[in-house]
């Protein structure tokens, strides 16, 4: 997860991904947050351009989400995570 | 009163100075109202000094024309050393503090150095304007020229496809890649999921970083509007642009953002999307690319500038081989061309001696005349001296193509094969160039500075004004002649007037017989039967000109000028000069003829009389001779008669008497 350290947005996808990975994915998971001001270089070797972005790298393919992860659905259609009320 | 005695006991000490905040509580308002009193006396009884303060109060709002002034003067010098770039042997353009060149010549002088240093500058444009090249040739130009690196943000296109479109412009960006530019692909991938907002801090530090990293100095985000359209709200995308603004300027990049305009030119400016950036950013270019009358037209317009004057109007640009060219006449802050004494013959040698020595090189000719009046002709023959002499000259043919003007010009003894084989001509048909007026003249300019052509020719210039709008048309003319002034070029233009225009109004559809230096006009004259080209020098700035029309004859041996008959009132040309010219000849072979017969006669008679007085000259010593025989005989009978009288009287032994002695 790319964040901006400090932005709005960023805090929120963050206490949304936690809080959707200890209700989906709990014990199963590793979250590496990077900050984009402290570490410039790497996200623009992985081509982040807009933070926050989630991106899966594990399973493959990989994918990227965009946004401060409030709809639920989506992030969880996005991560291939089958929510357990379906 | 006495309330008022003690107030002003109270409250002198504080002086004019004090406030009502200063005096006791409750005095308060008094003290305003007595403070009031004493300044209304004040002015009563000093008037000079109000008087002073008002010029004080005027200096105070003043100063901004003088600042304005002192902000001029830079200005200008920069003007100059921009229009000096335009010549080959001048330096590169001094670069102001608060201003950075494109490396657009016509952009940096509208906007009189530059886009703002350390700036916003926004670029917006429909599709295919060209705000990409603009974008690209400024940080080129800083790469190449200014060593100041740069950054290009790609939100559309793949960096190595914009890399690929960019090559034709010789602009070499693979080298500058390695460490003066550099291309962020920022594309947002299609695949990209989107949930909830976000923002761009992601890229602003990674370009923070690479920014520092490189050193980079100017900054181009092209295509931004496709990275706000993913923005979910208006609100959104005002932070984000205002994020970037803010960053932009904090960073110290001088930066260039690129969007399209959309909507109709007519809707209100904040009703279009983006609207609001123009707003924000310090300066503002708009590109429009329109079709008028099938040809097409691009414009540029800076719409604003902060802190700084600039051309308000649209300028017609083209993007060129080397990218763009923006047109602009340089009416303003110009200085002088390199005026010379020199000059140059125009090919004919009469026509020469009519303007007192030929054209003043770096001259701008005009040649007008109806079809036929033989102004190729005249042209050519200034190309085939210009060549002679061994200057690089260009030939602009819109009429025909160069093999035939060749060709027609050696039907008139004008041999230009020759030139063109050794590389000192060059013609150019331009029939085959179509485009915009304004296309044309970026090709003639770029043709031209090849060429390193120092005379020009364009037939007919007229051509301009069928492409696009005549007002176009007119601007390109003017700003011709003054490209080739600037570069000390000779210009020798024709212009084709329309059969259907009198004669009398003589203008030029393009309205540049006043912008020209010297106007021969060519004309027909139809008279018995016959059409005969006439001559004229309508104007020669600077140089004393024949005030007389010559009868221009082409032969097989060159253009040759004649005098033209005056007779009766009419002028006489062609067949009828020459009936005239013989007539007179023959009438002076019968004169000289009859004089000698005259001369003949006279001899004779002169010999006759000669012949007589000797004769009687002859008989007169005769008679002179036989006068003295005559005197003697007389003389010597006296003498004998005396004598014999002497000798009768002694012989007669008389007395001798006392007679009269002989002498």
């Amino acid at each position: 997860m790319y964040v901006a350290a400090g932005t709005q947005n960023s805090m929120q996808a963050v206490s949304n991904l936690t809080a959707l990975c200890s209700a989906h994915l709990a014990g199963n998971h590793e979250i590496e947050i990077v900050d984009v001001f402290k570490q410039p270089m790497r996200a623009l070797e992985d081509g982040i351009m807009m933070t926050p972005t989630l991106v899966r790298l594990a399973p493959t393919p990989i994918r990227k989400i965009v946004g401060s992860l409030g709809q639920w659905d989506t992030v969880l259609r996005a991560l291939g995570i089958e929510s357990p009320a379906a | 009163m006495s309330w008022y005695a003690l107030f002003v006991r109270l409250w002198r000490p504080f002086g004019r100075t004090a406030t009502p905040s200063d005096l006791p509580f409750g005095l308060e308002r008094s003290a305003v109202w007595a403070r009031r009193v004493v300044v209304h006396s004040t002015v009563l009884r000093r008037p000079r000094s109000s008087d002073r303060d008002g010029a004080d109060a005027a200096a105070i709002y003043n100063p901004a024309p003088e600042r304005g002034t002192t902000h001029e003067i830079p200005k200008r010098s920069q003007v100059k050393a921009l229009s000096r770039k335009g010549r080959s042997t001048s330096p590169a353009p001094v670069q102001s503090r608060t201003k950075t060149l494109t490396g657009i010549d016509g952009l940096d002088q509208i906007t009189g150095g530059g886009l703002p240093r350390e700036r916003t500058t926004l670029v917006v444009g429909g599709p295919g304007s060209g705000k990409t090249i603009l974008a690209m040739q400024f940080l080129v130009h800083g790469a190449r020229e200014r060593s100041e690196p740069g950054i290009f943000v790609a939100f559309e296109e793949k960096p190595s496809r914009l890399i690929g479109n960019f090559e034709d412009f010789g602009w070499n960006l693979p080298e500058l890649l390695r460490t003066k530019l550099f291309f962020l692909d920022a594309r947002p991938t299609p695949d990209l999921i989107r949930s909830g907002t976000f923002d761009l801090s992601g890229m602003l530090a990674v370009l923070g970083a690479k920014a520092k990293a490189m050193g980079a100095r100017r900054i181009v985000l092209d295509a931004i509007d496709i990275v706000l359209d993913l923005l979910p709200d208006e609100a959104s995308r005002r932070r984000e642009i205002h994020q970037l603004h803010e960053w932009l300027l904090a960073s110290k990049l001088t930066g260039i953002i690129t969007a399209k305009a959309t909507g109709s030119p007519g809707e209100s400016i904040n009703k279009q999307p983006l609207g609001y950036m123009q707003f924000m950013v310090d300066c503002a270019v708009m590109l429009n690319h329109t079709v008028c009358l099938g040809v097409s037209q691009r414009n540029l317009r800076v719409q604003k500038y902060r802190g700084s004057a600039f051309n308000e109007d649209e300028s017609p640009f083209v993007i060129g081989k080397s990218g763009f060219d923006v047109a602009i006449a340089r009416t303003l802050g110009r200085d002088d061309a390199n005026i010379t004494m020199e000059r140059v013959s125009s090919g004919v040698k009469r026509l020469d001696t009519m303007l007192g020595g030929g054209y003043y090189r770096g001259a701008s000719v005009l040649i007008t005349g109806f079809p036929g009046t033989a102004k190729t002709t005249l042209s050519g023959a200034f190309a085939e001296e210009a060549c002679r002499r061994g200057e690089a000259t260009m030939f602009v043919s819109f009429d025909s193509d160069g093999a035939e003007v060749i060709r027609n010009l050696t039907s008139v003894g004008i041999q230009l094969g020759p030139h063109l084989k050794s590389g000192r001509l060059r013609m150019v048909s331009a029939r085959t160039i179509t485009g915009s007026a304004e296309s044309l003249l970026v090709r003639m300019k770029t043709l031209a500075k090849e060429h390193g052509a120092r005379c020009v020719v364009i037939d007919p210039v007229s051509t301009l004004s069928k492409a696009g709008n005549e007002l176009t048309a007119h601007g390109v003319a003017e700003r011709l002649i003054d490209w080739a002034k600037a570069n000390g070029i000779t210009l020798v233009c024709t212009s084709l007037l329309d059969e259907m225009s009198s004669q009398a109004n003589g203008g030029t559809p393009l309205q540049i017989s006043t912008l020209a230096d010297t106007w021969i006009h060519l004309n027909y004259l139809v008279q018995a039967g016959e059409r005969n080209r006439g001559m004229s020098i309508i104007k020669s700035r600077g140089t004393a000109h024949s005030n007389q029309v010559r009868e221009l004859i082409l032969s097989n041996e060159g253009v040759t000028l004649a005098d033209i008959y005056t007779a009766g009132g009419e002028v006489l040309m062609g067949t009828m000069r020459w009936e005239k010219e013989s007539a007179e000849r023959v009438a002076n072979e019968v004169a000289e003829v009859a004089g000698q017969l005259k001369r003949v006669s006279l001899d004779a008679e002169e010999a006759v009389l000669e012949v007589r007085a000797k004769s009687l000259q002859t008989e007169l010593l005769a008679k002179q001779v036989e006068k003295t025989l005559l005197t003697r005989t007389t003389k010597s009978r006296e003498g004998e008669l005396s004598r014999g009288r002497e000798r009768m009287r002694e012989l007669r032994g008389a007395d001798a008497a006392p007679t009269r002695r002989r002498k």
